[in-house]
């Protein structure tokens, strides 16, 4: 017990004095025999599964091809190939999806499941830290109840990955996490092994409105750019802290050498988990997710990121964004959209239909549809038929193969984690949907469902009994 | 004189292109009668209304003619209970007028049956363009609130942008039960019948409750009314909250319509045997509140199987147009599709008094007629050409305004 114990708190001293100021997490010596973890990280491991190979769908691969009459090899949770007339390897379950389409799983890159569940009671409505414009210091996925009913109809809707992240009352709202939508107690064992985290930032009505009641700083959108700009300048002179306390700790260790004993350690800062945040934010470890609606405030948020060297992967909700593609294109920034949620508020007036395809017909474009509702995240794949719609009536042709990526893809990409997941290429998870007939129609349902090659939800065999314990 | 011309140019809205006889030929017709589907048939208009559905019609003099190729017409959409016309910006006070907030004594606003939202509906709202454009043609508009237990007064009302828009005998009380209500009933749903009696008592016998009265003498008089055959929507999703105020309303006179009903399938029959309608979203299959622990995907199918009439209503004021995406997923999971169809076209028309004037295509009902590109309950189609009381609409919105401005930029290459 005791050996344990100090193991932790040397990993987290090591790592204060190695990696300054944001303690990474550091692997342990083992301690009595047992795996060492960092605090927090993941436990997902998938279980052994069968091979499966799916056979003679219409494939939509993710990365903008179609395949007619395809097959999907799937070997030790990895996609194994992708083509036509593959081979079942001995032991192989065989799908014959003839007249079925198949899909990378479903990404949301912006839900609140776990955090603000069902059902919404006083007692699990943990999704915003509202007491403090700016709470870098929390991390969403110590809210997140895994639990929530919402997950298993996600999965259902063929959603097999997802970032929970904080909401919006705050200017920086915290951290946000993201996880395979697989059955599990605690958080950890849905974690998307080695994903990096996001960070929750909010422009526009929302801050303004719940510090402004208060009489508090921000009342003002001018409140809130100083705000964001404040909080960065904090953490940037935390950082130069600690390496001054690097530069002071090394000059010690080298006069110890030196058999100077004469010299004291350096007393390092007191740790601030607020500016740690910030600060891997600056150092491009964590990846910036901005609710933000208006064109001229993406604007904004863009000029401070750039003032403090920092990168937005995705502005949410956007309902403007369409007025910005070109940029966003530019920049390399996606923009994660409502198909057409509109007028709920004055940042939300001038939202479009064309919204997502606009963006998406930017050069460089990375349209990602959204939810931000646990209703939502169930039918990602309509919302997605409905942009590319309304993209193909304006005559902006949109395929199925391009517009399959903005459910799977492009939300990976922003989340950071294109390499493993989000398209069907060799080598990556296998999360993959079965869907019984084009996936872009208010008819589609997914069939089957399966995250690293294990079948999670099979429409034809329900299970008895509800994933959540809550729904027994 | 001038002015008969003048009156008339005010009174048409601007949505309309004007009035004239139409022939729609060749169209898949579904007619959301017991007529169900007709192929390759042609409907023609009127005044306004539906004159004559056949093969082979002719067209009548002057009459524009529009060649449907197969597309399918349907009646005009019903949009659901919401805010249409009430509200701007929701989250504009000084644009959201669906809720009543008067000055504590809190029951001087959860208890004002007298609060009628119709005069408020801003027919010139940029709202129902948005809605209009997309098949909608009428909606039904409530107040809102969560801390009353009787909310006010609504009506359906036409979305063509006519200043009196509220459609004859569609006024119905709203009211807030189970759960919706906890907070405006003591803190418990059991004080909501003692205090729904109360009020009918007040209305019985003026000065019953003396100095403590829950209604005023205009609440008396709007709540008397309803109290000898009037609609009243009770918002309700608990089955047993559902069985006991179908009873309950049904006993003091009332002619009661579920809205909500996340677990109405738990007492289909008992709804069907009683006659109460049950307005339902068809998406709704999470446990979002203890009320809904029974919420599931193929409620409409178990009602419909069971008998029960079934309409659709999604919530939201902007967004009117997604009623019929609620239909195509409850078609999904499992409800016949003439059924999905009637329960956003004829079934709310007859729930909401308007049944022989509108909801179906048939002769003699009001022309308001959709041609689709494809299955309009498809989130892949989309309304072509939309007519309210045979006036073609004009098929733009500010929304539309946007976006070939933007796409115009988009084109020409304008750094943004």
């Amino acid at each position: 017990m005791r050996s344990l114990s100090a193991a932790v708190a040397s990993v987290v001293v090591a790592a204060c004095a190695a990696q300054a100021p944001a303690p990474a997490p550091t692997p342990a010596e083992p301690a009595a025999g047992k795996p060492a973890r960092a605090p927090f990280s993941s436990t997902y491991a998938a279980p052994a599964a069968p091979p499966s190979l799916i056979r003679n769908a219409t494939i939509l691969t993710g990365t903008g091809v179609r395949i007619d009459g395809g097959d999907v090899l799937i070997v030790g949770g990895r996609i194994e190939s992708v083509g036509q007339a593959l081979t079942a390897p001995v032991g192989a379950v065989v799908i014959d999806a003839s007249g079925r389409w198949v899909t990378p799983g479903l990404i949301d890159v912006h839900s609140h499941l776990g955090v603000y569940p069902s059902p919404g009671t006083d007692s699990a409505s943990d999704g915003n830290e509202s007491t403090d414009p700016v709470t870098a210091e929390v991390w969403a996925e110590h809210s997140v109840w895994p639990q929530d009913p919402g997950l298993e109809a996600a999965l259902q809707g063929g959603v097999t990955t997802l970032q929970m992240l904080p909401g919006s009352a705050n200017l920086i709202g915290g951290r946000g996490v993201t996880v395979k939508n697989v059955p599990a107690t605690t958080y950890q064992a849905m974690k998307f092994p080695g994903a990096p985290q996001g960070l929750k930032m909010a422009c526009g009505e929302n801050p303004k409105r719940v510090y402004g009641r208060r009489s508090q700083a921000p009342s003002t959108r001018m409140g809130n750019v100083a705000g964001y700009r404040q909080a960065f300048a904090d953490a940037r002179d935390y950082m130069e802290g600690w390496k001054e306390y690097d530069a002071s700790l090394a000059k010690y260790e080298r006069d110890q050498a030196k058999g100077d004993e004469d010299t004291t350690p350096p007393k390092p800062p007191k740790r601030d988990l607020k500016h740690e945040t910030l600060a891997e934010v600056m150092r491009g470890d964590l990846l910036v997710h901005n609710h933000c609606y208006r064109a001229d405030e993406m604007a904004t948020m863009l000029d401070v990121a750039q003032e403090f060297g920092f990168r937005i992967s995705a502005f949410h909700h956007g309902a403007e964004a369409y007025k910005l593609a070109g940029r966003l294109g530019r920049e390399g920034v996606c923009g994660a959209l409502w198909a057409d949620w509109w007028g709920f508020k004055m940042e939300a007036y001038d939202g479009i239909q064309e919204n997502i395809a606009i963006v998406d017909a930017a050069a460089g474009g990375c349209a990602i549809v959204h939810s931000d509702s646990e209703e939502g995240i169930q039918r990602l794949n309509q919302e997605a038929a409905k942009a590319m719609t309304r993209g193909n009536l304006a005559g902006l042709a949109i395929a199925p193969e391009r517009a399959i990526r903005w459910i799977t893809a492009n939300p990976a990409k922003s989340l950071g984690i294109l390499d493993r997941t989000g398209t069907l290429e060799a080598g990556k998870m296998a999360d993959v949907v079965v869907w019984n007939g084009t996936p872009f129609s208010v008819y589609a349902l997914a069939d089957q469902v399966f995250v690293d090659g294990v079948l999670l939800y099979d429409r034809a065999h329900p299970a008895a009994k509800p994933r959540s314990d809550f729904s027994l | 004189m001038r002015t008969p011309a003048f009156i008339a140019a005010l009174l048409l809205a601007p949505a309309l292109a004007g009035a004239q006889d139409v022939l729609i030929r060749g169209a898949r017709v579904h007619t959301a009668s017991a007529a169900g589907t007709l192929e390759s048939a042609d409907v023609l208009v009127r005044d306004g209304r539906i004159a004559a559905i056949g093969a082979g019609l002719a067209a009548p003099a002057g009459a524009a003619v529009v060649e449907a190729g197969g597309r399918p017409l349907t009646p005009g959409l019903f949009g659901g209970i919401t805010q249409i016309g009430l509200e701007e910006v929701n989250l504009e006070p000084s644009t959201y007028d669906a809720q009543l907030k008067l000055a504590a004594p809190a029951w001087q606003h959860m208890w004002r049956p007298e609060f009628d939202v119709t005069p408020a509906f801003n027919s010139r709202s940029i709202v129902l363009a948005v809605a209009r454009v997309e098949g909608v043609t009428w909606g039904t508009i409530a107040p809102l609130a969560a801390d009353s237990l009787v909310i006010g007064q609504g009506s359906a009302v036409t979305l063509d942008g006519r200043f009196d828009a509220a459609l004859p005998n569609s006024r119905t009380l709203f009211v807030n039960w189970g759960s919706a209500a906890h907070a405006a009933s003591g803190g418990s749903r059991a004080a909501q019948y003692m205090l729904f009696d109360q009020a009918i008592r007040e209305v019985r016998e003026p000065g019953s409750s003396g100095a403590a009265a829950l209604l005023q003498p205009e609440g008396r008089a709007a709540l008397k009314g309803y109290l000898a055959g009037g609609r009243v929507v009770f918002f309700v999703e608990r089955a047993s909250d559902i069985r006991e105020i179908v009873r309950f309303a049904q006993a003091r006179g009332m002619k009661p319509v579920v809205a909500g009903g996340a677990e109405a399938w738990i007492v289909a029959r008992e709804l069907a045997e009683a006659g109460v309608p049950v307005i339902l979203d068809p998406l709704e299959n999470l446990p979002s509140d203890f009320d809904k622990l029974g919420a599931r995907f193929d409620n409409a199918k178990l009602l419909h199987e069971a008998g029960v009439t079934i309409a659709f209503s999604q919530t939201i004021s902007h967004q009117l147009r997604k009623n019929r995406q609620l239909a195509g997923n409850a078609v999904a999971h499992g409800l016949p599709w003439e059924a999905a169809l009637a329960a956003i076209t004829s079934v709310p028309a007859e729930i909401f008094g308007q049944g022989a004037a509108r909801g179906r295509i048939a002769a003699g009902q009001a022309a308001d007629l959709v041609l689709w590109s494809g299955d309009p309950l498809e989130v892949t189609s989309v309304a072509e050409q939309v007519w309210i009381a045979g006036n073609p609409v004009t098929m733009r919105s500010r929304q539309t305004e946007l976006r070939d401005r933007y796409l115009e930029r988009l084109r020409s290459g304008a750094t943004d």
